[in-house]
């Protein structure tokens, strides 16, 4: 898996910079420690369950950044594994490609589909950033403000819609607000995430109805030093499927940044009901920035 | 409704490119913050070490003219000292007219920011008074850092 996305990262480096005559200054590490936020378990850089209007990697204005992560959530019944890679250009537009996988273990034989049967679910990744600056503008009251795009795509679409979905592809559109309180050392975001996905698209898109649901996602750090953050996070879902319920998913957690090229989010998440019960679990994420 | 937040957002924001020259404020009035910093002995120290760590670093050691160093150096206590409340008086020029013609990209104004920070930390001086600090000054970059041309 790393090996591909080393592959990717690199194809997408030498095509973004060979554009230009001056490729050096391209790359840099121009923003400060941790303000490019952790990889979102969909890719994005944000915390780890919601996006941040933040763009990822430490790219500056006239800067390039790039980072691969993968991520573990080990919760009661399921184990989820995310990996991706992303891109941010000129801290204006941020790409992303992350693999969602979700391995069913125990509960896969219980349905008769096998032990660890594994839905996969691709996600391409797209953010602007529209105004603000999250760090820098400490005189004003306004946010750093994102749109964002996420293109789902789920390889068991006959299953999902067995299940109830309507479909196995779609896309979630967002828009984050996020703003740094840097004389309280505090960091808030609001996300709003326009959706059609069952538990992130892993159990397909739509269900009972086809509308787009409005969910509330939202996340609270706090500052302990340059390197350390801790806080909670919500994520907020739909409940569309009749034969699985569905509910928010919360996660407290704490990020460590040892440089700007390695970072590590341990959380405790609550997935609220997914299929069978209720999973909690432990979040594990490993960055690396480039 | 995702997009109506949004053009509200947009509605209640100034336009963009409108001055925005930031002011400094005085956030402190009491003593304790500016005696957090080691008063302006400890404001001295700072400064000398954080142009240590800039002479150290390659992506910003060419933007302060030596010969000008002592200069820069007391300018710099005396705007930290006033924002802190230690009863300063900034004589150097403004912001704006300080950085023009630089080229100084936001990259650069964070690298500074870095060796700051670095220079606080050596001398002991707490987070979360760091961060009242940087909070007062980080509205600069917009004086300070060069505009992209795109």
């Amino acid at each position: 898996m790393f090996v591909r996305l080393s592959a990717a990262l690199l194809a997408m480096a030498v095509l973004a910079t060979a554009g230009s005559a001056n490729a050096q200054s391209l790359t840099g590490s121009g923003k400060l420690l941790l303000t490019g936020g952790v990889s979102q378990i969909e890719g994005a850089a944000g915390g780890g369950l919601t996006p941040w209007a933040v763009i990822g990697g430490y790219g500056s204005a006239r800067q390039i950044g790039a980072n691969v992560y993968a991520t573990d959530v080990n919760t009661t019944d399921f184990d989820i594994r995310s990996t991706g890679v992303l891109i941010g250009l000129y801290d204006r537009v941020e790409l992303s490609y992350s693999r969602q996988a979700f391995n069913t273990q125990d509960v896969g034989t219980a349905l008769g589909l096998g032990q660890n049967y594994t839905i996969n679910q691709d996600t391409l990744g797209i953010k602007v950033k529209v105004l603000g600056d999250a760090v820098l503008d400490q005189d004003r009251w306004w946010p750093q403000v994102s749109v964002g795009a996420q293109f789902k795509k789920n390889d068991k679409a006959a299953l999902v819609t067995a299940l109830g979905a309507r479909r196995g592809k779609d896309t979630d559109y967002y828009i984050s607000a996020t703003k740094l309180y840097l004389a309280r050392g505090i960091l808030l975001n609001g996300t709003l995430r326009s959706t059609r996905a069952n538990q992130y698209g892993i159990l397909g898109f739509g269900g009972m109805d086809d509308k787009r649901h409005t969910q509330f996602e939202g996340s609270a750090a706090w500052l302990i030093n340059r390197k350390l953050a801790i806080g909670a996070e919500v994520r907020t879902k739909p409940d569309n499927l009749a034969i699985a319920k569905e509910g928010a998913a919360f996660d407290v957690f704490a990020a460590y940044a040892a440089s700007k090229n390695i970072s590590l989010t341990i959380a405790y998440a609550d997935l609220g009901h997914v299929v069978t019960r209720r999973q909690t679990g432990l979040y594990a994420s490993l960055q690396v920035g480039f | 409704m995702t997009f109506i937040a949004l053009a509200l957002l947009l509605a209640a924001a100034p336009v963009p490119g409108q001055p925005g020259a930031a002011t400094t404020p005085v956030i402190a009035t009491d003593g304790k913050l500016f005696a957090e910093f080691g008063g302006r002995e400890g404001l001295v120290k700072i400064v000398d070490d954080m142009f240590v760590n800039v002479d150290a670093d390659p992506r910003i050691n060419t933007f302060f003219e030596p010969a000008k160093r002592e200069q820069t150096k007391a300018r710099l206590v005396e705007q930290f000292c006033v924002v802190l409340g230690g009863g300063c008086t900034y004589t150097g020029k403004d912001m704006k007219a300080a950085h023009k013609n630089l080229g100084i990209q936001k990259a650069d104004f964070n690298a500074l920011v870095e060796n700051l920070q670095k220079a606080m930390d050596k001398n002991g001086v707490p987070f979360s008074a760091q961060n009242k600090l940087l909070a007062a000054l980080a509205p600069q970059h917009r004086d300070v850092v060069e505009k992209p041309a795109y």
